[in-house]
């Protein structure tokens, strides 16, 4: 294998698993907690992260390392990305409507919920900060976005089996869905040692 | 140039290109709302009960506006006003909305309906039914945990001796409680019917008499007598066709078992044994 490709294949193992940003970084909770009461509404959601993940990154990129590195305003890069990535998104939701009815039937909803979303603005500046190429940036957005998806569709199985348990009055509601959001994240440290597992080193 | 003058103006080129892409693309590509239908969105309670048979109030606007033909009294929870309302938006003749409502088709209460098991579990009936099919010795009846009072959005139902009944000057007709309840012992019907049967159980008649008394046995004694032929006796189970139907209450004399019954439909059965 080579070595490039290898690279971008720890890229994406480290972001949906061991460096996943919901339950590892913590970024995007609303939505992780909002939206995973049901397996389809929470996949879709998952969906639509990965797109608008995508797209921020590859317009975000070229905004960095061709005007903000240029001309020396790396400082404005957090005010600039929202303020691109929010026109973006609302650019995508209004193209979909037009062109793509059906892509915006089922994504529609979710995308005005996510268009600052700081799982979103954590995975552009995070790509900037580890210095990754645009590919890299592309393949890490992707990754995140898979991790994501993983971590609503899981999260959604795990409410599932709430609905039918009977916890202490105290317990029930947003108290339980935390304690069991704790308890799936410290599962997913499980994963911490796979990739030198994996890629020995 | 200044830094500073410098950031200003790259954030503010920035902005103001947004803001000129966002406002070519509304221009060019907006799609037009249909005003109808929002307006007939408008009329609808907005309780997306489904009982329109479309998706929530948004999906039966839509079909209104866009579906040449659809009817506009099927709005149950909203009545005669909502239809009367859609009407006038649509500029069409107000057709009556036939109100519907709910009945628990059991009553098989703690007397009737013995225990065969000790149930101390959640108190739901679906898991009460996942459960050898509930506490009662009738696995077909109505466990009396209430799944259908929780849903009902309008306190209709109340739970009595362990069986569930609905009280139609409260109940709208939703629907909701028969998609709750695990034993499909609710159905919807024309609040014009008073008379109903009020026992799921498919099993053979000697079967029924040792788990309830109160269970249909499958006599056919209903039917035979019945002068309008409204009633077959279906997989062990007395059905009235409602559409037949004419209200005379031949069937609920005949009933040796006292399983169709006259139902003021107020939450308690006139009893007439």
């Amino acid at each position: 294998m080579s070595e490039s490709l290898k690279l971008l294949l720890k890229i994406i193992m480290t972001s949906v698993l061991v460096n996943n940003y919901v339950l590892n970084k913590f970024l995007g909770i609303c939505p992780f907690l909002g939206v995973s009461k049901k397996f389809d509404q929470a996949s879709g959601m998952g969906i639509a992260v990965i797109f608008v993940m995508l797209l921020a990154t590859a317009v975000t990129w070229p905004i960095q390392h061709f005007l903000l590195d240029r001309f020396e305003l790396g400082y404005l890069q957090t005010i600039v990305f929202i303020l691109v990535i929010a026109a973006l998104v609302q650019f995508v939701e209004i193209a979909l409507k037009k062109y793509i009815p059906a892509l915006h039937k089922s994504l529609g909803v979710y995308l005005p919920l996510i268009t600052t979303n700081c799982a979103v603005l954590g995975v552009t500046i995070n790509n900037i900060t580890d210095g990754y190429n645009f590919l890299q940036s592309m393949v890490s957005s992707l990754g995140v976005g898979l991790g994501f998806l993983l971590a609503m569709v899981l999260f959604a199985g795990v409410r599932g089996r709430m609905e039918e348990a009977d916890p202490p009055k105290a317990f029930r509601g947003v108290p339980i869905t935390l304690v069991a959001a704790s308890i799936v994240s410290l599962a997913f440290y499980g994963f911490g040692g796979i990739i030198s597992g994996i890629f020995g080193e | 140039m200044s830094p500073i003058l410098l950031a200003i103006i790259a954030v503010t080129a920035i902005g103001l290109i947004c803001a000129l892409i966002l406002a070519v693309a509304s221009h060019f590509m907006s799609v037009p709302v249909n005003e109808k239908e929002a307006a007939v969105r408008e009329c609808l309670p907005g309780a997306n009960c489904g009982a329109c048979g479309f998706t929530g109030c948004d999906g039966y606007a839509h079909a209104l506006a866009n579906v040449p033909g659809t009817k506009t009294n099927l709005c149950v929870p909203g009545a005669d006003a909502v239809s009367k309302q859609i009407s006038e938006v649509m500029g069409v003749d107000f057709e009556d909305v036939i109100e519907q409502v709910a009945f628990v088709h059991c009553h098989g209460d703690c007397v009737n309906n013995r225990d065969k098991e000790e149930y101390q579990g959640i108190e739901s009936c679906a898991a009460a039914n996942m459960l050898y099919g509930g506490r009662g010795r009738c696995s077909n009846g109505c466990m009396g945990f209430g799944d259908c009072r929780k849903v009902c959005p309008h306190g209709a139902i109340c739970i009595e001796n362990r069986i569930a009944h609905i009280d139609t000057r409260k109940c709208v007709g939703c629907g909701l409680c028969a998609k709750a309840c695990p034993n499909h012992l609710i159905t919807l019907f024309p609040d014009v019917r008073r008379v109903v049967v009020t026992c799921s159980n498919h099993d053979k008649g000697a079967v029924v008499r040792r788990k309830c008394s109160n269970g249909c046995i499958a006599c056919g004694k209903c039917a035979r007598n019945c002068p309008a032929e409204a009633i077959t006796i279906v997989d062990n189970l007395a059905v009235i066709d409602y559409d037949k139907c004419i209200n005379c209450g031949t069937c609920e004399a005949n009933c040796p078992v006292h399983a169709i019954k006259f139902a003021d439909f107020s939450g308690k059965h006139r009893f007439s044994n």
